[in-house]
C-alpha cells in the first residue's frame, strides 16, 4: 500500500456582527452588513481574503491537479462562507466549482453555520448538517463521505452518530494525551463502531506550515518543500500523513511573501517522485487503510490552544452566558417559521462570536488578539448581546412571551 | 525631591503616586529627602521630608482640597493667605535657600507646581534634573491649551531637564505635540498601585441607601474624582441618561468636589435624571473606600487623564471598569471596557452592556483582579533608578 499525504484545508468565514448597540435593539434588525468597518465589514473582509488567498490557492491547486494526475485534497467550505461567495465574490465561488469539477477535491460535511449546536442541541445540529449537505450538493456536486465538526470538536458520541449518520470517516485532532504511544499517521476506529474510520490530525507537520512556516526565528526556517518531504520519508513507520489546516494558511495567515505558494507548487513534485507514494481524498484514505487500532475519545478534543478543548469558545462565564441565551431561545424562534428570524439567529451561532469572547489573553491570548475583530472580548459580548436582545425583540413582537 | 503634596494630605493621585514611588525607590536603596511647600505629619519613615519656610514663617496650612490655596502664618502672628502662583513662587525661593551647602545625586520633580523651584535648585547645585510630569497644562484644562503661565513653566522645566519622566505614554505624546520635545528625552514610567497597600473594607457598607436600593434590582455605576473639565463627567451624563432610558433601575454615585459640582447638578436635571445622580462630595476613609465597592461599574470618562489610579483602586475593591481610552491607565491593563471619551452612545452601549449582565461584570472583574494582583512599583522604580545611574556615571545613589 502506497504512503499517502491526506490534505484537508477548511474554508470558514463568519457573519461577524457589525457595531450593533443598545442604539439598534429593538429598531434595526440587521446585525451583519457593515461596509464602511474595516474590522467587521463582512464583504470588505471576504474580498481582501479572496484576493490574498483563495483567488491565488485556487490557481495554484488548480494547475497542481493539472500537473499531477496523483494530487488530491479534501476541503470542507462552511454554510456562511459559500453564503458570502454566492453574494459578494461569485467569481471566487467559480473558481472552487472548477476545483470540484476535476474529481480530485473531496467536499467533505459540517454544520452549515459552522456552530458548537452538536453540544447544546442535538436537533439543531442535524438541521445544520442536513443544510450543508444539501448546500454541497447544490454548488458541487458532490454528497460528502466524510464528517468533520466545527473547530475539530469531536468524542466518541460524535463518532457514533456519525456511522449511525452513513459517514464513512470522521477527522478530529491527533492530540498526544490521547494518542498515547500511538503515531498520528495510521487510520484508527472509534469505540463501539463498526465500520467508521477516524483520521487524526498530525498537528506537529501541519503546524510547520500553517503556523510556523514565515517565522524566522524558527530553527527550522526556511521550509522548502524537499526538506518537509525529507521529513515524512523519515518519519518511520506510516500509512497516511494528516495535514489538517485552514484554507486560509495560503496566503492569509502565512503570505505570499513568505514563500507559501513556492512550497505548495514544489510538494507534489517531491512528494510523487516515489513510486510508492501518493495523495488521497479523506474517503480514500479511509477506504485504503484499515484501521491500526481503537483510539478512545470520551471527552471533547478540538484544533485549538494548548489545551485542545472547547474552552476557547465556551471557557468563561460571558460565552457560556451567550451560548445558553443563544441557545435557550430555540423552541420559541423554530415555532415561529419566520425564517428570516430563524436564519439570523443561527447566523449567531457561529463559533467564531464565542471565539472574539474568549479571555484567555496569556499564553494563547496571542493569536486570539490577532484573530479578534473587537477591540476587547468584552465588547464583542456586549455587541453580541445587543442583537440577541433584538431578536428577543423581535420574538415579543410575534407575541411570543420570552 | 520636590512635590506638592502627600498623603493623607493630598487632593487626588499625584501624593499617592509620590509616596508611593519614593517607598519603592527607598526599599532598594535610595535616600530620598522630599520638600513640600507646607508643613504636617506623614507617616513616611522611609525618607526625610522636609517642609520648605520661606524665611520669617513658622507655619504652612494648606487648605485641603485641590489646587487651592495656603495660610502663611508669620513669626509675629500674623496670618497671609496665598494663590498658587504665590505660593509656588515662595516654594521657588524657600527651596534655593534649603539646597545652598547641601549635596545631593540628583533632583527628581514632580509636576509644574515644583518645576520653577526644581529649576533654582539645579543652577545652585549643577547636578542632573529630571522632571516628573504627572500631568500637562492640556490635560488640566481638559484638551484646551491652558493658562499660558503655566505652559511657560512647563516648557522651560522640560527644556532645562535632563531627563522628563512621563507616567504613560498618552502623557509622552502630550509632551511631544505640545512642547515639541524630542521623545527621546521623554521616558515613559507608568504609575501602578501597591496592592498590599490597600486599605480592606469592613463589613458593612457605608452607604445604606444604595444597598437597599440594589435589594430592589438597583444598579450602581461611581466615579471617584475631581469635579472638573479634565475628567469628563458631563459625558457620562449624557451617557446616563440613555442608559437610564433602557434600564431604569440605575443609579449614578458621583464622588469628589470641584469647580463643576453646579453645573453637573443642573446638567443632570436637564437631562431628567436628578433622582439616577448623586453626588456625595468629597470624601476619604471607609465613604471612599465604600464607594468604590458598592458600585457595580466604575466609570472613567476623562478627556485626558495621564494616568489615572483609581479605576485601580475600584478593581481592588471587586469593582470592573469601564475606562476612557484617553487614559494612561488603559495602557496597563487589559480587562477593561474602553471608549473614545467623546463617544457618548458608545459609553452609554457599554454600561448598558455591564449593567445588564452579571456575567459579564463577574468575568471582567475577575480578570483585571488578576492583572491587579500582579500590579506593583518595583518595575518603576527599577527604570527611574537606572535613568538617575544613566545621568550619574559612577555616583551613588
Amino acid at each position: 500500500m502506497k504512503k499517502s499525504i491526506v490534505l484537508y484545508l477548511h474554508v470558514h468565514q463568519p457573519f461577524r456582527v457589525r457595531h450593533y448597540t443598545i442604539f439598534d435593539t429593538g429598531v434595526d434588525h440587521n446585525y451583519f452588513y457593515d461596509e464602511s468597518s474595516l474590522q467587521l465589514g463582512n464583504e470588505h473582509i471576504l474580498r481582501k481574503v479572496a484576493e490574498k488567498s483563495y483567488l491565488p490557492t485556487n490557481e495554484k491547486l488548480l494547475e497542481l491537479i493539472h500537473k499531477h494526475p496523483e494530487f488530491k485534497l479534501s476541503m470542507s467550505m462552511s454554510g456562511t462562507v459559500l453564503e458570502q461567495l454566492e453574494k459578494w465574490a461569485p467569481k471566487v465561488l467559480q473558481s472552487f466549482k472548477d476545483l470540484a469539477a476535476t474529481g480530485q477535491v473531496e467536499f467533505v460535511a459540517e454544520t452549515y453555520h459552522h456552530s458548537l449546536a452538536f453540544f447544546y442541541s442535538r436537533n439543531e445540529f442535524e438541521i445544520q448538517v442536513q443544510m450543508h449537505r444539501e448546500k454541497i450538493q447544490d454548488i458541487f456536486g458532490q454528497t460528502p463521505q466524510v464528517f468533520r465538526n466545527t473547530e475539530l470538536a469531536y468524542n466518541n458520541e460524535l463518532a457514533k452518530w456519525a456511522e449511525q449518520s452513513g459517514y464513512k470517516a470522521i477527522l478530529a485532532e491527533g492530540w498526544d494525551p490521547v494518542l498515547g504511544w500511538r503515531s498520528p499517521n495510521f487510520v484508527y476506529k472509534p469505540p463501539n463502531t463498526d465500520g467508521i474510520k477516524l483520521l487524526v490530525k498530525n498537528y506537529k507537520l501541519s503546524d510547520d506550515i500553517a503556523f510556523r512556516f514565515g517565522d524566522s526565528n524558527w530553527s527550522e526556517w526556511p521550509l522548502t518543500a524537499e526538506k518537509f518531504v525529507h521529513w515524512l520519508e523519515g518519519s518511520g513507520e506510516a500509512t497516511n500523513f494528516n495535514l489538517f489546516m485552514d484554507y486560509e494558511t495560503f496566503g492569509e495567515h502565512q503570505w505570499s511573501e513568505s514563500g507559501i505558494f513556492n512550497f505548495l507548487h514544489h510538494l507534489p513534485q517531491y512528494w510523487l517522485n516515489d513510486d510508492d507514494h501518493s495523495f488521497m481524498s479523506v474517503s480514500e484514505a479511509a477506504d485504503s487503510y484499515e484501521a491500526k487500532d481503537e483510539l478512545d475519545m470520551p471527552y471533547t478534543v478540538t484544533w485549538a490552544d494548548t489545551e485542545r478543548d472547547l474552552s476557547a469558545w465556551m471557557g468563561n462565564s460571558i460565552q457560556q452566558n451567550a451560548l445558553s441565551a443563544m441557545y435557550g431561545l430555540e423552541d420559541k424562534i423554530i415555532s415561529t417559521n419566520d425564517l428570516q428570524l430563524i436564519e439570523d439567529w443561527r447566523k449567531l451561532q457561529t463559533s467564531d462570536h464565542f471565539y472574539y469572547m474568549c479571555t484567555k489573553w496569556f499564553n494563547d491570548g496571542d493569536i486570539h488578539a490577532y484573530f479578534n475583530p473587537y477591540d476587547t472580548p468584552y465588547e464583542a459580548y456586549i455587541t453580541f448581546m445587543n442583537a440577541w436582545h433584538d431578536i428577543q425583540f423581535r420574538l415579543v413582537e410575534q407575541g411570543i412571551d420570552v | 525631591m520636590l512635590g506638592w503634596e502627600l498623603p493623607p494630605h493630598n487632593s487626588g493621585g499625584l501624593g499617592v503616586a509620590c509616596y508611593q514611588l519614593c517607598k519603592t525607590l527607598a526599599k532598594k536603596g535610595a535616600d530620598i529627602e522630599f520638600v513640600l511647600p507646607y508643613s504636617a505629619q506623614h507617616d513616611a519613615q522611609f525618607m526625610k521630608i522636609t517642609a520648605a519656610h520661606p524665611q520669617g514663617i513658622t507655619e504652612i496650612i494648606k487648605s485641603g482640597i485641590a489646587y487651592d490655596s495656603y495660610k502663611y502664618v508669620y513669626a509675629d502672628g500674623t496670618e497671609e493667605w496665598m494663590d498658587i502662583f504665590s505660593q509656588q513662587h515662595a516654594y521657588e525661593h524657600a527651596v534655593g535657600k534649603l539646597v545652598e551647602n547641601r549635596e545631593f545625586d540628583v533632583i527628581h520633580a514632580h509636576d509644574w507646581l515644583t518645576f520653577r523651584a526644581a529649576i533654582r535648585a539645579k543652577e545652585k547645585l549643577g547636578i542632573p534634573l529630571f522632571v516628573h510630569v504627572h500631568s500637562v497644562e492640556r490635560d488640566r484644562a481638559g484638551g484646551e491649551s491652558g493658562n499660558p503661565l503655566v505652559r511657560e513653566i512647563e516648557y522651560n522645566a522640560m527644556m532645562m531637564a535632563d531627563g522628563i519622566i512621563a507616567v504613560s505614554q498618552l502623557t509622552k505624546e502630550s509632551i511631544v505635540h505640545d512642547y515639541g520635545i524630542p521623545a527621546d528625552k521623554i521616558s515613559v514610567v507608568h504609575n501602578s498601585i501597591d496592592v498590599s497597600d490597600a486599605e480592606p473594607l469592613d463589613g458593612e457598607n457605608t452607604y445604606h441607601y444604595l444597598t437597599a436600593m440594589k435589594q430592589h434590582g438597583y444598579r450602581v455605576v461611581t466615579n471617584v474624582g475631581r469635579l472638573t473639565i479634565q475628567k469628563g463627567l458631563p459625558n457620562l451624563l449624557r451617557a446616563a441618561k440613555e442608559v437610564v432610558l433602557r434600564e431604569p433601575k440605575t443609579l449614578f454615585l458621583l464622588v469628589g468636589a470641584g469647580e463643576q459640582y453646579h453645573e453637573l447638578i443642573e446638567l443632570a436635571a436637564d437631562l431628567g435624571i436628578g433622582k439616577n445622580v448623586i453626588l456625595t462630595g468629597f470624601l476619604r476613609g471607609k465613604q471612599w473606600r465604600d464607594a468604590f465597592a458598592t458600585a457595580d461599574l466604575f466609570v472613567l470618562p476623562s478627556i485626558s487623564e495621564p494616568f489615572g489610579l483609581t479605576p485601580l483602586e475600584a478593581i481592588g475593591y471587586g469593582t470592573p471598569v469601564l475606562l476612557s481610552k484617553q487614559s494612561g491607565v488603559s495602557e496597563v491593563l487589559n480587562n477593561a471596557l474602553k471608549v473614545d471619551f467623546w463617544d457618548i452612545n458608545e459609553m452609554a452601549n457599554l454600561i448598558t452592556g455591564a449593567l445588564r449582565s452579571p456575567s459579564l461584570c463577574e468575568e471582567l472583574h475577575a480578570n483585571a483582579y488578576r492583572e491587579y494582583e500582579q500590579m506593583s512599583w518595583h518595575e518603576s522604580a527599577e527604570k527611574l533608578l537606572s535613568l538617575y545611574a544613566s545621568h550619574l556615571e559612577g555616583a551613588a545613589v
